[in-house]
């Protein structure tokens, strides 16, 4: 059997991290393949909802991810995500999916190094980890 | 609704994308997508035929929504967002898929790749399928501009802008603008004096018709955005009269509190009233509370200045009551340009800086030089005798790991300057160790030549220590400079009377503070970072804030003029073009679910959001001007009421839902 491939969802800031992630592409710094990115503009925009559909969908992890507190385009932006982090990791102990699968970071526009060692990371433990729960759930049901 | 006709374009970017992405795979596969009408791969889709691509479909097959899946979308969205609107599609009704900087640059197997760039291709079509047409907002640009560093960067910035006879704020931190270059002897390689070409620039900031000068104010905050800053400065207290002061400086002359002066290096004193420099501009005097008697004990002593004051512009009530005065400011664009600070060498024990009296720094040595100097420009020891030997020491705190790991530039070519003055001023012998002779300017590498020639000693090697510690007759009384000469593979110690050390030019120490201020970034040397390392090198990530000079890294004069020029000529040309097109993807309120709760209001930053009362009912409105579209307010909001346009959940979640379908 081929080795599990875990799929992460990257939600990443259009100022900090999104433009780190372009730095990794520009500086050719190699990474796994498994992570997709969502751009939006700022980390206090993602919506819990967003993380929940790609669990739903039988994402492996979600990483979550923007601005340092000191460079946020919005000011205040990451103060705001951290809060509605909080309480979404709460959520996602509840519905029983381990805490390994939901990262928070802070990477900012000049860290690309920084942004394909999280992604080489989170591959890692999460191929330690196995599968999401949710998918199998969802394959057994299929 | 109309029927969706979606156009999808997958760029090759010549061998960036295809060396590694299937690309006609992907178009042939987008084709398959539902609401996709045609699918295409091109060579290089921001090429005008690649473009003209898009605008030929949206006509021939009525197309209403478009991705182009290529490089970053920080990159070329705006490319492709005109193309549609030139092709007549709304340009909100276009979405990019990142598949070179995510994708084809970053991982290596072709097969993976071509299915991460189909996922991503996917996610964006899916996405666009919900996207709405935005109206584009313009605004009027404040023609007005704020400098903050009165160095040359920000001299040269002022003057190019007022001479284009727009208003120009400069803001300086200290008493007088000029900078470090004001403190500098000569400059490198044409050795003119560095105050005999800066002068008249300052001369020209003071007395010009179109720029305010801020002397002794620094910017205390800053809001709003490209176009319509609002900035709060904080000028300090003179603690004097500044309508009355003459500069005549009499004042000076019979105060008797001193401290060492930060202008010369700590070689000089200055008094607790001074003028930092004969040519400072404005030529005003500047009471050290901290210092002063008369301030610190209330009035009860001192008071010299009061007495010997003619134009009366110094009184019990300015040195006692002046208080700092926020003066509010509203500009279009914003130049930073605070410099840099030297490297403190006393962090490296080894060398001796601030134990042995005669180890200098560049900036000491400058001020020794200086004809207005604290020696008169002669070259002297701590106890007035000249030097004999003199020895340079090139990259402290650059070029090494432990402290600073890039080059400062300038260092190599001052070194030489140094060596040419004491040659010219003394009969000593001057050595100079290097690691690599970085001479790379108009003229430089012919001063090196010249340099070479009037007999100065290169020797390759990074010094291990400097010491007082003599093993020969010869050295006794001395300092010793031990190193390894990398070209003999030799270790050798060079006795020298004077020891002056290249020190690394570094980040402001508030270089964090001045980066919240302007929201700028920084990169990991603590320099401010641009926007784009080549192609838009004063730009920053926040439109309308551009930077110039040492801020942005170690340069020397002629770059850090060449930059503040191109500052001007970005703020110039906004001002010229007069408006700048707004944020349309914005917060918007679906009033039929909004309850008035506030809760919008509360979290946002930017005081976008005001619950008001409609026809008796509470509902949040939306300042347009305010908002950013940072999206904070959708997430706090209870009912889903608070939607961001461009932003909105069903365009996410399908995005979401597509790049989690397929494994």
């Amino acid at each position: 059997m081929a080795e599990f491939e875990p799929q992460i969802i990257a939600f990443t800031c259009n100022w900090c991290t999104y433009a780190a992630a372009d730095l990794a592409g520009t500086s050719r710094i190699h990474y796994p393949a498994n992570v997709r990115i969502v751009r939006v503009m700022c980390s206090g925009m993602v919506n819990p909802m967003y993380v929940f559909k790609a669990f739903e969908g039988g994402a492996d992890g979600v990483i979550v991810a923007g601005c340092n507190y000191t460079d946020c385009h919005y000011i205040d932006g990451p103060v705001k995500c951290d809060t509605m982090f909080a309480r979404l990791k709460k959520m996602v102990l509840i519905l029983g999916l381990e805490e390994e699968r939901l990262r928070r970071e802070m990477i900012s526009t000049s860290e690309g190094v920084i942004f394909a060692r999280v992604v080489e990371e989170m591959v890692e433990q999460l191929k330690k980890l196995g599968p999401s729960p949710f998918k199998i759930k969802m394959e057994t049901l299929a | 609704m109309e029927e969706v006709k979606i156009g999808v374009y997958v760029c090759h970017c010549g061998l960036n994308i295809a060396g590694t992405v299937d690309v006609e795979e992907v178009a042939k596969y987008a084709a398959t997508l539902p609401s996709v009408v045609v699918s295409r791969d091109y060579r290089y889709m921001c090429s005008d035929p690649g473009q003209d691509l898009i605008k030929n479909d949206i006509k021939e097959y009525g197309l209403n929504r478009a991705v182009v899946a290529s490089c970053s979308p920080r990159m070329h969205e705006l490319t492709f967002r005109n193309a549609c609107q030139e092709g007549g599609l709304n340009p909100y009704l276009y979405e990019h898929a990142n598949i070179r900087e995510h994708c084809s640059w970053v991982h290596d197997d072709k097969k993976i790749n071509t299915e991460k760039a189909k996922d991503l291709v996917r996610a964006a079509v899916r996405r666009v399928y919900h996207h709405e047409p935005l109206e584009v907002k313009e605004a009027p640009v404040n023609p007005n501009v704020l400098v903050v560093g009165g160095g040359i960067a920000g001299i040269q910035a002022a003057l190019d802008i007022a001479n284009g006879e727009k208003r120009v704020y400069l803001v300086e931190r200290e008493p007088s603008i000029g900078g470090h270059m004001i403190q500098l002897d000569r400059t490198f390689p044409t050795l003119d004096c560095s105050e005999c070409i800066l002068t008249p620039k300052m001369a020209d900031v003071g007395h010009h018709p179109f720029i305010e000068l801020l002397a002794y104010s620094e910017v205390e905050e800053v809001s709003g955005s490209i176009g319509q800053f609002k900035v709060k400065v904080r000028k300090k207290a003179r603690h004097i009269d500044e309508s009355k002061c003459v500069g005549c400086g009499i004042c000076e002359e019979k105060c008797p509190w001193k401290v060492p002066s930060e202008f010369e290096m700590g070689l000089a004193m200055r008094k607790a009233i001074y003028i930092p420099f004969a040519q400072a501009i404005p030529n005003l005097v500047t009471v050290d509370p901290d210092l002063c008697v008369y301030i610190q004990s209330n009035g009860k002593k001192c008071g010299a200045c009061i007495k010997f004051c003619e134009a009366k512009a110094i009184t019990p009530e300015t040195l006692l009551n002046q208080t700092d005065q926020i003066i509010e400011l509203e500009v279009g664009s914003i130049i930073v340009a605070t410099g840099y600070d030297q490297f403190d060498p006393s962090v490296i024990p080894q060398y001796g800086y601030g134990k042995y009296d005669n180890v200098l720094t560049g900036l000491q040595f400058e001020r020794m030089t200086c004809a207005a100097g604290p020696t008169g420009g002669k070259v002297l020891l701590k106890d007035g005798r000249e030097p004999e030997s003199v020895t340079i020491i090139h990259c402290v705190g650059s070029r090494d790991q432990n402290y600073h790991e890039y080059c400062s530039r300038v260092c190599c070519m001052y070194g030489l300057k140094y060596a040419h003055l004491i040659k010219e001023f003394t009969k000593a012998d001057v050595y100079e160790f290097y690691i690599d002779m970085r001479c790379f300017g108009e003229g430089y590498e012919e001063f090196y030549k010249r340099l070479s020639e009037e007999g100065v000693n290169f020797i390759r090697g990074k010094v291990a220590k400097v010491t007082d510690q003599a093993v020969t007759e010869e050295e006794k009384g001395r300092l010793i400079v031990v190193a390894e000469d990398t070209l003999l593979g030799r270790l050798i110690r060079v006795p020298a009377d004077m020891v002056i050390l290249c020190a690394a030019l570094e980040a402001r120490a508030d270089a964090d503070k001045v980066a919240s201020l302007f929201t700028l970034n920084r990169r990991a040397d603590g320099f401010f970072l641009e926007r784009h390392v080549k192609l838009d090198p004063v730009a920053t990530p926040t439109d309308g804030v551009f930077i110039a000079g040492c801020c942005e890294g170690p340069r020397d004069i002629p770059d850090t003029v060449a930059q503040a020029e191109a500052t001007a000529a970005k703020a110039l040309s906004l001002i010229s073009k007069g408006k700048i097109t707004l944020e349309s993807a914005i917060a918007n309120v679906d009033e039929t679910r909004c309850l008035g709760c506030g809760r919008c209001e509360e979290i946002c930053t930017f005081h976008a959001p005001k619950v008001i009362s409609k026809n008796g009912v509470m509902v949040s409105e939306i300042n347009e001007t305010l908002c950013k579209g940072c999206g904070a307010c959708a997430v706090v909001c209870p009912t889903g009421a608070m939607l961001i346009r461009h932003y909105k959940p069903e365009q996410i979640l399908n995005q979401v839902a597509a790049l989690t379908e397929v494994l």
